[in-house]
């Protein structure tokens, strides 16, 4: 009998503990399917996040480290110079990057460590229930921001692809949502891209996906694509900022 | 023999290090341990190893949980206000029984304070200080010999019971130079064996099935019935190391001892000057002074206070931190005294003369 699909080597038999619609189990998949086919999996090793992906470190099939919440860059950084032979991922939400982890994200990509980073951006914390994160829009109502959030009174969404191309060192960082499947077949493209630098050890590259989060945004699954689409593609562009490769005598 | 060669306690536990096979240090420079890092800056690229100075004190423990869930012997250092913020991942890498070693070269507190030596991070190292139920393994040296000596037995030890060890000095210690006999370097062979020695538990390269593995580095149990066992499992493993492991050293006790000193560190050093210009006016004191401030010799106190012994006199560089492990060894049979010094000001031996004798203010 011929096999047309299933389940990646790089994932675990463990059913996913996500909330129906959510896009957590998309970019889990496509990390684990380019990881198999980029034939890196006997190499690999994850860090995963505290966030409603905190049990990732179940789901991927190889050896994984649970770091504290924001530090995935620095228990990286401590693995792949304890293991220069193997390849090494963070996967985290944008409470854990963007607000209690500046500074370890910042500092991993401005040294270039040759890692590679999934930023997954939902506009929102997740597990802890629904509160602001650094990427929630202006005006948008969670429940640390009811009255919605005043850009004046807490600032405005971080862009943190944005953020990291000011740095010279990062190899490869590009935006992609999840946001229909053209979008999920160019992200695959473009997370495989990221994974294969990696492993050819080019240096930091980092990929963001424009994820939704229909439970705590009180939207039906279909919808927050339409609505992310609307209201995050705006302040997060889709698109690459920098792809060393490209350019001329690297 | 080895050559002895005249060294700071800061660069003798560096040094140290390297040679018990560490090869992966991450630190964030402070006062008064900044020799420590500045010499890992300058020995891991000639010995093949990784040095990264860290944005924070942090991010480097997390990059020691990082290397040492690969099993590699990795290594951090700080002093009292960096320690504080590595609080975090401390309390990481023992709810995930990591092995690691944690240099503090403590100076006077709280807050910023100064950079002098104090010990006034007793109660951090020794009961807690990052959150939840969890023992360091705590060594306090006393000479820079015995701080170089202690990373070799803090690596042993945090790889023996899969735990981290902190060493627990202070910037006397860190900054004063004193003769220093190293052990070898550990051979290559060595050094591979410490690096597999781990492949039970530690990420490392795999395989396809059916020899794939599948190994987990973390200290998140949501169910409480699991997370229940687990930290039963720890507290069982710290029971073993209170059993195996308190040390402790015996200066000048005898049947003749009118008064037992107790005192760690440099107010060790310190007070053996007091005990030997008492012994020769003709006054018998003891001392037990507590290599292993974590697991502490409850015992060793108890076990030296015969009829003779009319009181305890505890000294430390703070407000009396320790004193309080003492009155429980000693358990009200006869009075514990304290003499402390703050502000990262040492007392002199006459000082603890006048306690020892009750002749303060004199």
């Amino acid at each position: 009998m011929e096999i047309i699909a299933q389940r990646p080597k790089s994932l675990t038999d463990i059913q996913f503990t996500y909330c129906p619609g959510c896009t957590h189990g998309i970019s889990h998949r496509l990390i684990a399917e380019a990881i198999d086919e980029l034939e890196m999996r006997n190499q690999m090793m994850g860090v995963a996040p505290v966030g409603c992906s905190v049990f990732a470190y179940k789901f991927f099939n190889f050896d994984m480290a649970e770091a504290a919440h924001g530090r995935a860059p620095a228990v990286a950084t401590g693995m792949k110079r304890a293991r220069p032979d193997m390849h090494v991922f963070t996967y985290q939400g944008d409470g854990d990057l963007a607000a209690i982890g500046t500074a370890e994200i910042i500092h991993a990509a401005n040294r270039g460590e040759n890692i590679t980073v999934f930023f997954v951006n939902n506009a929102i914390y997740g597990m802890t229930g629904g509160q602001m994160a650094p990427t929630t829009l202006p005006g948008m109502k969670t429940s640390t921001s009811p009255y919605g959030r005043d850009e004046k009174d807490i600032g405005y969404p971080i862009q943190a692809c944005e953020l990291i191309n000011s740095l010279r060192a990062p190899y490869f960082i590009e935006r992609v949502s999840l946001l229909s499947p053209q979008d999920i077949l160019k992200a695959k493209k473009v997370v495989k891209k990221a994974l294969q630098f990696n492993k050819e050890e080019r240096g930091f590259t980092f990929v963001e996906f424009v994820s939704t989060c229909p439970t705590n945004w009180g939207i039906e699954p279909v919808k927050a694509l339409d609505w992310a689409k609307e209201n995050m593609l705006p302040f997060f562009p889709l698109g690459n900022f920098r792809d060393r490769s490209l350019e001329g005598g690297e | 023999m080895a050559e002895k060669v005249l060294m700071k306690g800061n660069e003798a536990v560096a040094e140290a290090a390297i040679r018990a096979g560490c090869r992966l240090y991450f630190a964030y420079p402070i006062t008064p341990q900044s020799e420590l890092i500045e010499y890992m800056s300058r020995m891991m690229p000639k010995v093949d190893g990784n040095f990264v100075q860290a944005e924070s004190e942090i991010a480097a423990i997390n990059m020691v949980y990082g290397a040492s869930g690969c099993g590699r012997r990795t290594m951090t250092s700080s002093s009292s206000p960096g320690i504080s913020l590595k609080m975090e991942g401390i309390s990481y890498l023992a709810g995930a029984n990591l092995p690691a070693v944690i240099v503090n070269v403590q100076r006077g507190g709280p807050g910023l304070g100064d950079i002098q030596p104090a010990q006034g991070d007793y109660f951090q190292a020794t009961k807690g200080g990052g959150h939840g139920d969890y023992r360091l393994i705590v060594l306090a040296p006393s000479t820079v010999q015995e701080f170089a000596d202690m990373a070799d037995l803090a690596f042993d030890l945090g790889d023996k019971y899969r735990n981290p060890v902190m060493i627990l000095s202070d910037g006397l210690l860190g900054q004063m130079m004193e003769p220093v006999e190293f052990k070898p370097y550990k051979t290559e062979e060595e050094l591979k064996q410490l690096d597999e020695q781990h492949f039970d538990w530690c990420m490392h390269p795999n395989e396809d099935e059916p020899n794939h593995h599948h190994h987990e580095i973390n200290s998140l149990e949501i169910d409480p019935l699991i997370l229940e066992q687990h930290v039963i499992k720890l507290g069982k493993k710290y029971d073993k190391i209170t059993k195996n492991e308190i040390r402790y050293e015996k200066y000048n006790i005898s049947d003749d001892n009118e008064v037992v000193v107790v005192a760690f560190g440099t107010a060790a050093r310190i007070a053996k000057s007091a005990i030997d210009e008492l012994q020769e006016a003709g006054t018998s004191i003891g001392m037990i002074r507590p290599i292993t401030v974590w697991p502490y010799p409850y015992d060793a106190i108890k076990n030296v206070l015969h009829d003779k012994v009319k009181k305890v006199v505890v000294c430390e560089l703070n407000l009396g931190q320790m004193v309080e492990d003492v009155k429980l060894a000693v358990n009200g049979k006869i009075p514990v005294e304290f003499l402390g010094k703050v502000g990262g000001i040492l007392f002199t031996p006459d000082e603890i003369k006048a306690k020892i004798l009750d002749k303060q203010g004199e």
